[in-house]
């Protein structure tokens, strides 16, 4: 990956809540990555830490009461006449203006969580393709079916022609996602985003969108944001991962060194817990103690703090470690690896 | 096949023998039979007694069906479940009135995937974990019972002190250990744990595994463990059986089945894991296709619309289960000639 490229997308201290009844939920509470082109950014992290919050956010499409408190989300349009005007900050855009309209679906796509929501039931898929493509495209109603068309079959969908007409129901999980992916490639993002595209499927036929994800890639050369919980499937899709736990980022860096050279003490031990095929059988695991707090219950300081086995007291449990850089490709959130007087009493 | 019975052995603890389960499916309002969903089409193997073994394969392939006919949730269409009680009498629980099989319940016990739907929400964690108590006389006792829950707690690794708690204060994990301290009350034998971590947070499997493997160790326990993460499966698990829409294609050793599996099945499915490490990022070529559906399989080998090695043969003849190397059984034609590409170590006992 070459540094001197500018992002594509650069989220900086994005904080996204969600004010109930019950108390505040900080869902996002704090993060910070970047996407450069053609790359291929996977973020993982357990269920709750806020992924699909983030992403919602960059795409402006957080349900209420959820609200972007702060932070910026610089994304660099690729087409038309935008192109030559710099970065846009999605955060100060309006969420159902033109402009945001425009980045969400022709810039940016995404492939959501639940499969059965992108679809509706009483249309064909044939007719949500079409009115996806003449949505963000100038074309008349044959040139928008070519195009359907033409991306079922990159997808691998066999008989694209006759799929037109098929129902969503009506398709295996696996082809649903294939489906599903040539929604979103109709427009040819510049910036796809999976969110646990796999989670629903199973194993061969994870397999199988995963091999049609990367070779999408790298035929569009796009760049993907890859979110699961999954660190197999992380490990193998991604060149960047970012770490998330909680709302915050602890680490990011190259796919290698999150796995090969973890720093966060997080990050550490949730490799270390993870059964392996390759691991020996009936041998006890390494584990993390505790639970993952409710999000009513967030630990001050540190969130990893109550059940980190490098806790400092005093420290960890009374500020809040920012993401720093430690080498030029890795960053972690971890006082361990802080010049302590360099924090700033945030709690 | 041969009509070897496994249960003659003492080892053993279960059999079960051609176990088939049939659903109707029915159409229009008379609700005429139109066709039959072959969940579990014709599958035998056995479990020795304090091992675990692994029932995988994908969704749909008849995994719970099979753990449920085993318990007699529900009845199997044919077959036998052949189960040797703690008298050491061998009984068939698939053929035996409901009435007979009651005393025999307390021996074996289930654990579902999912511990928020499987517990009470109104039940106090004393109540949930003795309830199954009650059965017995000297439990009646509300005394008696907080005792045997305050060490079932403890033995689960729970406090003690949360017994007059309700489910939603505990996280997911904690749930499911609530779950198996209900399932140990009665001390039973043999442990049917369908789906037991699918639910839970990767950070918090581990510790249920563990947990799972230490109970072992110290009650002895039988487990039939059902699970679709191959992984997992490898970890806790003596022996593994794999099934493919109702069938079982492969049974052997874990170590064995991982480093050197003989069904191309069994092989598709270990290349399909994603390995956690991205070092290792070659051998991902999908099996192409989807799963058939149990309603409408293919002829032959219901493998053979998707398999790499099949020949005109696996389209006509549906293959038996053989014994291709000792404890090592495969469902294949081409078996003896192939040579597939496993994962992990080679098992501590090969040359
Ligand atoms: N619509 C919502 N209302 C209230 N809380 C929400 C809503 N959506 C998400 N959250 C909360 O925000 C946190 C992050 O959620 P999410 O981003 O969906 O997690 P992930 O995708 O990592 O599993 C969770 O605690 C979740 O309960
Ligand atoms: N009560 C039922 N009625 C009809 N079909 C069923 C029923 N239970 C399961 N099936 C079907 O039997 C097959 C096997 O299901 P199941 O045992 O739940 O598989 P698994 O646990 O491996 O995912 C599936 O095709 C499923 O749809
Ligand atoms: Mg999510
Ligand atoms: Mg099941």
């Amino acid at each position: 990956m070459n540094n001197l490229t500018k992002p594509l997308l650069t989220v900086r201290n994005l904080k996204t809540y969600f004010k109930l009844d019950e108390g505040m939920v900080k869902a996002v509470d704090g993060v910070d990555f970047d996407v450069f082109p053609g790359q291929v950014v996977g973020i993982v992290g357990e269920s709750g830490c806020g992924k699909s919050v983030t992403i919602k956010s960059a795409l402006r499409i957080v349900e209420k009461p959820g609200e972007i408190v702060d932070g910026e989300i610089l994304y660099h349009p690729q087409k038309n006449a935008d192109a030559n005007d710099g970065p846009v900050d999605l955060v100060t855009l309006k969420a159902h203006g033109k402009k945001m309209r425009d980045i969400r679906g022709n810039e940016i796509a995404l492939i959501p969580q639940e499969p059965m929501a992108a679809f509706s039931p009483v249309h064909t898929i044939g007719n949500q393709l079409i009115e996806a493509v003449r949505l963000h495209q100038k074309v008349n109603k044959k040139q928008a079916f070519d195009i359907a068309v033409q991306a079922l079959h990159e997808v691998g969908m066999p008989n694209p022609e006759r799929r037109m007409g098929a129902y969503s129901w009506e398709l295996s999980g696996g082809l649903r996602q294939r489906a599903m992916i040539a929604m979103a490639l109709t427009c040819n993002p510049s910036l796809l985003i999976a969110d646990e595209p796999t989670t629903a499927i199973d194993v061969t036929t994870q397999a199988q969108v995963l091999n049609l994800l990367r070779s999408l890639q790298e035929r569009h050369n796009m760049s993907i944001i890859f979110i699961t919980h999954d660190l197999g499937v992380i490990a193998q899709v991604a060149d960047f991962v970012v770490v998330m736990y909680l709302g915050r980022v602890m680490e990011t860096g190259t796919v290698d060194d999150i796995f090969h050279n973890p720093q966060h003490p997080y990050t550490k031990a949730l490799l270390e817990s993870i059964p392996t095929v390759h691991s020996p059988s009936k041998e006890l695991l390494p584990t993390i103690e505790g639970s993952i707090p409710h999000p009513f219950n967030r630990p001050a300081g540190c969130p990893f703090y109550p059940r980190c086995a490098d806790f400092m007291a005093g420290v960890c449990d009374k500020r809040t470690p920012s993401l720093q850089k430690i080498n030029d490709k890795q960053s972690v959130s971890c006082f361990l690896h802080h010049d302590k007087a360099e924090e700033d009493e945030a709690a | 096949m041969t009509q070897k019975t496994a249960i003659g052995n003492d080892q053993v603890l279960l059999e079960i023998k051609h176990l088939k389960k049939y659903f109707p499916i029915k159409k229009g309002f008379i609700k005429k039979v139109v066709g039959y969903v072959r969940a579990v089409d014709d599958v035998s193997f056995s479990i020795n007694e304090g091992e675990t073994l692994g029932l995988v394969g994908e969704s749909g392939c008849g995994k719970t069906t099979v753990s449920r006919s085993i318990l007699r949730a529900i009845d199997p269409t044919s077959g036998q479940v052949l189960y040797r009680t703690a008298g050491g009498e061998v009984v068939d629980l698939a053929n035996k009135p409901e009435s007979e099989i009651r005393p025999l319940r307390r021996e074996m016990q289930m654990i579902f995937q999912d511990p928020f739907a499987s517990l009470n929400p109104r039940m106090n964690l004393l109540d949930l974990v003795g309830e199954p108590l009650l059965v017995i006389d000297k439990m009646k006792s509300r005394a008696a019972r907080m005792e045997r829950v305050a060490e079932l707690l403890k033995l689960v690794g729970l406090r003690p002190e949360y017994m007059q708690r309700f489910p939603h204060a505990f996280s997911g994990g904690q749930r499911q250990r609530i779950v198996i301290a209900r399932a140990l009350a009665l001390n039973p034998r043999f442990v049917v744990a369908d789906e037991p971590v699918s639910a839970l947070d990767v950070s918090v499997q581990a510790q249920v595994l563990n947990l799972m493997l230490e109970l072992q160790r110290k009650l002895g326990l039988t487990y039939l463990f059902v699970a679709h993460d191959l992984s997992v499966v490898k970890h806790i698990c003596d022996r593994v059986a794999v099934m493919y829409v109702g069938k079982l294609v492969e049974t052997a050793p874990t170590d064995e089945l991982y480093f050197q599996p003989r069904h191309p099945y069994t092989a598709a499915l270990m290349a399909a894991v994603p390995v956690a490490d991205p070092r290792i990022r070659s051998a991902m070529t999908p099996l192409e296709g989807d799963v058939p559906s149990p309603a409408n399989p293919p002829s032959g080998c219901y493998f053979h619309p998707r398999c790499p090695f099949a020949i005109e043969k696996c389209a006509q003849e549906t293959p038996t289960l053989e014994e291709i190397s000792p404890n090592h059984f495969v469902s294949c034609h081409r078996a003896h000639e192939l040579q597939l590409i496993g994962v992990g170590e080679p098992p501590e006992n090969s040359s």
